[in-house]
């Protein structure tokens, strides 16, 4: 999977760092969302999938490759 | 330079913020039913009311009152958190149930922003604060939180009980949101007063309640005037100088924001040391474990905050609408008790439990959605803090009188009185 977050949207809620911690993080300047991991491994897939659907300002996409 | 004329002297120089709200009967007293009169400041709740959100989640699960001219409590967890993520259908105008509803004009930014906003506004005014939040910036104010708890003990010299939530755990929040703001140290006992005012005298004559609330305000514009004066380097500088969408923030916004930060930054964090601790003194077994694994610590504190989490917000219905098996009606407060959802079994397993090696723990008690807690970093750097230094120093403590705990009501929770015996 390949993850896309939309800095602009974010308003640094940090749900997706609790639900997926290692692949999301809160950046030391402005606390908004930075991609520690773009193409996780396949056993974060849950998690991300949860942070994404978790994400109140909907900044997290999730890009699909063939399973 | 131009001289700053945006901030008036008094309180009553604010635009208006009141006129066109409504107010309701105020209702006290024991509670006949739960799930139809509830009234989460009564003392019965203060006390314990975990017994009474699990019987409600088993049986209702939405319960109703016609306290505070109508209000609800979801009691499942996805029930607050649906609410907590619809902005479309529950405002934020304001966040503390009580017997007067502001005007409906003030949305979407509400009497103190971020909290108190609704979107679109909500996303740049929150945005504002992050960076003063940021895991970095709260790492700065560690070794200075981490010395000040360190002089709270030592001044139980000599004494075999002290109070863990006067003497210990009140003051630590309210030291380190005083130095952010730039506010005087000593001015910390007025911050307590500023906090009952405002989250725990709901019920008072509404007259007497906008006065008390007032009272914080007319403190904050002193400061205010008091940093165009003699500007620094901290929160109050930064907001009187902030821009929003291309212009500098209003009188009402910098004061909202202020009084903000110091209730939310004070009587949260304060609670949360405080359940900890009295958690820790009336289970020697986990106190134990945790002075011989500090490194457990982190883990357990998670666990601390599902099973006590401090704070309820809550939001107004905009629209009367049939939700989930109950009829809203337009201006209907609900409750969102973040505690509830926390022990909910069909979210945690032992809900009503502490398990504090708890591994998987995505507890709600920062919040959930747009609104969640802009200070969770802050307030972890404060309690681990505040429970290390407690620990290494007080490795041994109990409860000194049970039955003298108090507990305060209303929308935040937690011990206002805890005496323990540490000699």
């Amino acid at each position: 999977m390949k993850i896309i977050v939309d800095r602009d949207k974010c308003v640094g809620s940090g749900q997706c760092v609790m639900t997926a911690e290692g692949v999301f993080d809160q950046s030391e300047e402005d606390g908004i969302v930075e991609l520690l991991d773009p193409e996780p491994p396949a056993e974060a897939a849950a998690d991300v999938r949860l942070a994404a659907s978790l994400c109140p300002a909907m900044a997290i996409r999730i890009e699909d490759a063939a399973q | 330079m131009a001289v700053d004329d945006r901030f008036p002297r008094r309180v009553g120089d604010l635009p208006d913020t009141r006129s066109g709200g409504t107010r309701s009967e105020i209702v006290t007293g024991p509670v006949a039913d739960w799930a139809t009169d509830f009234s989460h400041v009564e003392p019965e709740w203060a006390a314990d009311p975990y017994p009474i959100q699990d019987d409600l989640r088993r049986r209702c699960p939405i319960a109703h009152t016609e306290r505070f001219g109508g209000a609800w409590l979801p009691t499942r967890y996805e029930d607050v958190a649906a609410i907590a993520y619809d902005t479309e259908r529950f405002t934020s105008r304001t966040v503390i149930v009580g017997n007067f509803r502001p005007p409906r004009d003030l949305e979407p930014v509400g009497v103190s922003p971020p909290i108190s906003s609704d979107p679109p506004f909500h996303h740049e005014a929150r945005r504002l604060l992050l960076p003063a939040f940021t895991k970095s910036a709260v790492r700065r104010l560690e070794p200075g939180t981490r010395a000040f708890c360190h002089e709270l003990v030592d001044g139980f010299k000599g004494r075999d009980v002290v109070d863990a939530a006067q003497d210990y755990a009140q003051h630590i929040p309210t030291r380190v949101i005083a130095d952010m703001l730039g506010f005087p140290p000593e001015d910390g006992p007025r911050f307590r007063e500023f906090v009952e005012n405002v989250l725990e005298g709901i019920n008072l004559p509404t007259d007497e309640r906008i006065e008390r609330v007032d009272r914080l305000f007319d403190y904050l514009l002193q400061q205010i005037h008091d940093h165009i004066d003699h500007p620094r380097d901290d929160l109050t500088t930064y907001l009187i100088n902030a821009e929003l969408g291309g212009r500098r923030l209003d009188a009402s916004e910098v004061s909202g924001m202020m009084a903000l930060l110091l209730i939310a930054g004070v009587d949260t964090t304060w609670s949360a040391i405080g359940a900890s601790l009295w958690h820790l003194a009336r289970t020697p077994a986990d106190r134990k474990r945790l002075v011989a694994e500090p490194g457990l610590l982190p883990t357990a504190m998670e666990e601390f905050l599902r099973a006590y989490a401090p704070v309820t917000m809550a939001r107004l219905v905009k629209q009367d609408m049939h939700w989930r098996g109950v009829d809203m009606k337009a201006d209907d407060w609900v409750l969102l008790s973040f505690p509830a959802a926390n022990r909910d079994p069909a979210q945690f397993e032992r809900a009503d439990e502490v398990v504090i090696d708890r591994r998987v723990n995505r507890h709600a008690a920062f919040g959930l959605g747009v609104h969640r807690c802009v200070g969770s970093h802050l307030a972890r750097m404060e309690l681990r803090v505040a429970l290390e230094v407690w620990l290494e120093r007080i490795p041994e403590f109990t409860l000194a009188d049970p039955s003298a705990v108090t507990w305060a009501a209303g929308q935040v929770r937690g011990p206002r009185t805890l005496p323990v015996r540490i000699g």
